[in-house]
């Protein structure tokens, strides 16, 4: 016989009665919410590694002190890859006033191969962007050079042996940010006029830098081909290794967006588990009645399972479907970010989708429904003929592992996912016991209580297990609301308070030590507060321990690297502000012994343990002491941070440059060209580019994550109709009882409504403590942000909660009072 | 393969409970033998073992002591689903709480044991019952848009379809009035007629049971003839 035919009817027919939408929307909702941002990263992700393109204005960007053979640009052709040439070196341009230390960078008409050139045609007008760089016989420069030489566009000036017009005042350089450390005034040129000015001789120092560009796979196996051929003196970088800062943006959004889909999971997870249960419990009487017309129990749990698959397979399509369009709508809602031109999402997402419908709806359905099939035929004849109590271990076990699974899969973060299933577990754990100790009280305080509030209260403490599952129910759909809350209201806000308006945007270093009491006095009168000027001392590390470095201790490129480069040190009283000390114990004061102080990040990459003892090569001579405390360093504030500092004891008498950063709002530039001028040796770094794309980032994170959790509150308000839809039946027969009883269908409103807003006080309060610690441990634990504790949440989630559920479920449950009692004792019969 | 005369008997049926006030022997070396397309009544008090007889000989249930035969089988012979499959196509049920399944029209119901049992010309079948029992017109309606009397009805067109050799019947009209009552046995006959089935009618209204080929009152756990 066809069991597949038997399957697809019952299914059609289950359908049509109303059934199974419940069910369904929890798993649509699911499966749509995974998709949606399973599509949207994959486009995401994409985008966010165009963003770090921008910031090498290329895929892929190589770094050589010599010529780069043309070979390197003939490969890269012939694999279909654009290419652009650079050159940057440090030179002086002449004008009327006299000369000037400039950082000239001559571009071919390939620059810059992503990211955008923006120029200014005139002092007062407004920027542009320039589809490539300056044309031959022309110079785009710094607005404050033109201060600082007093020449104008139009003037011209002399760079080598050669005269190049001013055409243009530069305002933004995809790849500025890559400079950093040489910057003086910016000047660009065209690179055909280069052999012209003389400037570049096989001995001159210089930066020669080849930009590739193109679909990610090509650049992937170009890298591959390019590694073995690379020269000592060259370097590869590519666009994800982008900048710290960003980096630390784009991960955190990465976060957001991930935990927003668990969280849906998790909700949406309880949804579903609700709705099974419902359907189960609906077909118990059916099954026996099937059974005594003869169909075996295999026969039934065949259909029951090609049901369900059938079932989730449809469902998920569906939300497959629902998921795409979401993805869609974000999209273009982020169309800025985006761009145009991104390639359209991958089918992968679908396999995603569907194989997470069917798993949390197999594991959340199917034990209870085997269990089923057990039912004695014998309760069609007598109803007291037990159903097998569907074993609530194994359901639980079953969900959970289904759960467990889809965590574990989605999150990407194994930590993260442990982290949260114990979370998940301890939390259902507590649920259950507190609600089993406040429906007793609410049992006891039914017996001191009478008319309305004693109906109510006992019908509450009547069904232990009923109310677990409903104000579980109730507790997870509002613990989303309010999750989304502290999400939105304290999380995302800590994010972009992480970057405030006034984040610093410009940097000053080289400033010599005799300059440090003057500047600070410039910069005080010129109205800008914020004067932590620190040293920044070169030093080498040689020793950890009695260990002694050496790069080849290191599989790990970036540990290389470090492990030969002189690292940046510094020494202060205090820590940096944004700063957290995470193991040890910071110095006392100014007179604590030689110690130092290491970034969490660069101690486990290095190795460095607290205690151990470091061995710095510093102008000639050792310095050692051991590693007191571990930092955490927010690098995305932007102020000066050091991967090492140690107490003034053991750095003080060296010698010393100095460093600051601070906030100059947009237009300050005769600041700028005053500052160069009176400080000739200072170099300040305009940073404002890559603040302005990190503050895009969070920007556009923020949006995309309150995108996403827009389904967390559909799942949230699922599972509290779920909730109320729970104890429907059960109702149905006591109310009509009641009612034969000669209670009046006042009364009965009445006690439902105490038994509703019970249930939600009781919820809303559970929801509220897990809400507040969950995001108090997000905040601190995942996204390292300032957690402050919100007192309206409380009053919102326990008070709104019990509102909002008192009435809902009133209303919910009124039809079944309007029915005349008889009705509803024979239905329930 | 000829059906035995007998479809349904019971030899020294014992069934013993273990209930929470202690052990309770609800039948005690019952004996009963039915032959096809017999009508039987069972009378008897509420709580007298009735709807356990029923179960027993229906193989829902497993007796403590003696034996069963269903259209020739003997059901301690059978496991489960081998009872399940005895079954089905061969017992009709009508209860008194009618049992339909509420997410299924009248039609589905009636056509559910024919597709379980992958009956073919299942549709005709059912229709042809469904038109038997005068329901054709409410063919698409739920259970819960149908009268109680109405509800029966379907629930006898579903026992009925298969064209079973026995009909077991706990109290058919123990929720419907005297007059929908009387109409319902009355069709129970007919079909049973129409069927050649067996038909065991648990009733407590003696009117009723006048109409069967014999009635016979449980008391103490054994049957007792009253004819
Ligand atoms: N499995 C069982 N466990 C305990 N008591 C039972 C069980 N089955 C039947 N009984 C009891 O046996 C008696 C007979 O039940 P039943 O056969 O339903 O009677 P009737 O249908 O004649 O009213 C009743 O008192 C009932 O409570
Ligand atoms: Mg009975």
């Amino acid at each position: 016989m066809n069991v597949w035919r038997i399957a697809l009817r019952l299914l059609r027919r289950d359908w049509r009665s109303g059934e199974l939408y419940l069910l369904a929307a929890a798993l649509v909702i699911t499966v749509a919410a995974v998709t949606a941002v399973g599509f949207f990263t994959d486009r995401v992700e994409t985008s966010i590694e165009r963003q770090g393109s921008e910031l090498i204005a290329s895929d892929l960007a190589i770094d050589s002190s010599a010529p780069i053979p043309q070979t390197l640009d003939a490969e890269a052709k012939a694999r279909g890859l654009a290419t652009a040439r650079t050159v940057e070196f440090r030179s002086v341009v002449v004008a009327d006033q006299g000369p000037r230390l400039v950082n000239i960078k001559a571009v071919d008409p390939g620059y810059p191969l992503r990211g955008e050139l923006r120029v200014r045609q005139g002092v007062d007008t407004l920027d542009e962007p320039a589809p490539q760089g300056p044309s031959q016989g022309e110079v785009w420069v710094e607005s404050r050079l033109l201060a600082l030489l007093g020449v104008r566009i139009g003037d011209t000036l002399g760079v080598g042996e050669t005269r190049l017009r001013i055409g243009a005042v530069l305002t933004q350089e995809p790849d500025a940010g890559r400079s950093f450390f040489n910057i003086a005034p910016r000047v660009m040129m065209n690179a055909a006029d280069l052999e012209a000015t003389g400037l570049i001789g096989p001995a001159s120092r210089a930066t020669y830098r080849l930009l590739i560009a193109g679909e990610d796979e090509r650049v992937a196996s170009y890298r591959d081909w390019l590694e073995p051929r690379l020269a000592a003196n060259m370097s590869a970088e590519s666009a994800s290794k982008a900048r710290p800062e960003f980096a630390t943006a784009v991960d955190r959004a990465a976060r957001f967006l991930h935990l927003a889909t668990l969280t849906t999971l998790l909700v949406a997870g309880a949804a579903i588990a609700l709705a099974s249960h419902r359907l189960v419990e609906r077909q118990t009487d059916a099954v026996a009645v099937m059974r005594c017309l003869g169909a075996p129990r295999r026969l039934l749990i065949r259909i029951f399972v090609l049901r369900l698959v059938l079932f989730g397979l449809i469902a998920s399509l569906v939300g497959c479907l629902l998921g795409w369009l979401a993805q869609a709508g974000l999209v273009d809602t982020l169309s800025g970010w985006l761009g145009e031109e991104l390639p359209p999402p991958s089918a992968a997402p679908l396999l995603v989708g569907v194989t997470t419908g069917l798993v949390s709806l197999l594991g959340f359905a199917l034990p209870p429904l085997l269990q089923l099939a057990q039912v004695t035929p014998l309760r069609a004849l007598r109803r007291d003929a037990g159903r097998p109590r569907a074993s609530a271990a194994i359901t639980l076990a079953a969900a959970a592992l289904a759960l467990g699974l889809l965590i574990l899969w989605q999150a990407q973060d194994p930590t993260l996912a442990w982290k949260l299933i114990a979370g998940v577990l301890g939390a259902l754990a507590t649920l259950i016991l507190c609600v089993l100790l406040l429906v007793r009280l609410a049992g006891g305080l039914a017996g001191r209580t009478r008319g309305v509030w004693r109906l109510g209260l006992a019908a509450l403490a009547r069904r232990p297990s009923g109310a677990v599952l409903q104000i579980g129910g109730f507790g997870i759909g509002i613990l989303a609301l309010l999750l989304l809350a502290v999400v939105r209201l304290d999380l995302l806000r800590a994010w972009e308070d992480s970057l405030p308006t006034d984040a610093p945007n410009y940097f000053l270093i080289n400033i010599q030590p005799q300059e440090v009491e003057p500047l600070r006095d410039f910069l005080a009168e010129s109205g800008i507060e914020r004067t932590d000027i620190l040293p920044m001392i070169r030093g080498r590390l040689t020793h950890i321990g009695d260990h002694q470095v050496e790069p080849s201790d290191y599989q790990d490129p970036r540990a290389e690297r470090l492990a030969t480069r002189e690292f940046n040190l510094s020494y202060g009283t205090e820590p940096q502000p944004d700063n957290r000390i995470a193991a040890g114990a910071w110095w006392p004061d100014a007179e604590a012994p030689p110690q130092f102080s290491v970034e969490t990040g660069i101690a486990e990459t290095l190795g460095i343990a607290l205690g151990d003892t470091l061995t710095f090569w510093v102008s000639g001579h050792a310095v050692s002491g051991p590693v007191t405390s571990l930092r955490e360093v927010q690098w995305d504030s932007f102020n000066v941070n050091f991967f090492v500092v140690s107490s003034p004891a053991l750095l003080r008498d060296e010698a010393a440059t100095y460093i600051t950063s601070f906030h100059l709002p947009a237009g300050s530039d005769a600041l700028i060209a005053e500052l160069s001028r009176r400080f000739p040796s200072v170099t300040p770094l305009d940073v404002d580019a890559i603040l302005d794309q990190v503050r895009q980032v969070i920007d556009r994170g923020v949006l995309a994550v309150e995108y996403v959790f827009a389904f967390t509150l559909v799942a949230g308000l699922l599972v509290m109709y779920a909730g109320i839809q729970a104890s429907l039946e059960d109702r149905r027969a006591e109310h009509g009882i009641l009612r034969t009883l000669g209670a009046g269908r006042r009364a009965l409103l009445g006690s439902l409504a105490v038994e509703f807003a019970a249930a939600g006080l009781l919820a809303g309060l559970l929801a509220s403590v897990f809400a507040e610690t969950t995001g108090w441990l997000l905040a601190e634990q995942l996204f390292e942000l300032e957690f402050s504790f919100n007192p309206w949440l409380w009053v919102m989630g326990v008070l709104g909660s019990g509102l909002a559920i008192g009435l809902a479920g009133t209303l919910a449950t009124y039809p079944l009072l309007i029915r005349p009692p008889l009705q509803a004792l024979r239905r329930a019969g | 393969m000829s059906e035995p005369r007998t479809v349904s008997q019971a030899i020294g049926l014992g069934k013993h409970v273990n209930g929470p006030a202690g052990g309770l022997t609800i039948l005690d070396g019952l004996d009963l033998e039915i032959g096809a397309g017999e009508a039987v009544a069972i009378l008897g008090a509420s709580g007298s073992g009735k709807s356990t007889l029923l179960s027993l000989l229906a193989g829902l249930d497993e007796a403590t002591a003696g034996e069963v035969w269903l259209c020739g089988r003997r059901i301690a012979d059978l496991d489960e689903d081998g009872r399940s499959e005895l079954r089905g196509g061969r017992v009709g049920f009508v209860f008194q709480n009618f049992q339909l399944l509420p997410t299924l029209t009248a039609r589905e119901n009636v056509l559910l044991p024919l597709e379980l049992t992958g009956t073919e010309g299942a549709a005709e079948r059912a229709d042809a019952a469904l038109e038997r029992v005068g329901l054709t017109a409410r063919a698409g309606h739920y259970p819960r848009q149908l009268s109680g009397g109405e509800q029966q009805r379907v629930a006898i067109a579903r026992a009925y379809a298969p064209r079973p050799s026995v009909l077991f019947a706990d109290e058919p009209t123990g929720n419907l009035d005297q007059q929908t009552g009387e109409q319902i046995i009355e069709l129970l006959l007919e079909l049973r007629e129409a069927a050649d089935a067996a038909l065991i009618l648990v009733t407590h209204d003696p009117r009723l049971a006048e109409r069967c080929d014999r009635r016979l009152r449980m008391r103490d756990g054994r049957l007792e003839s009253l004819t």
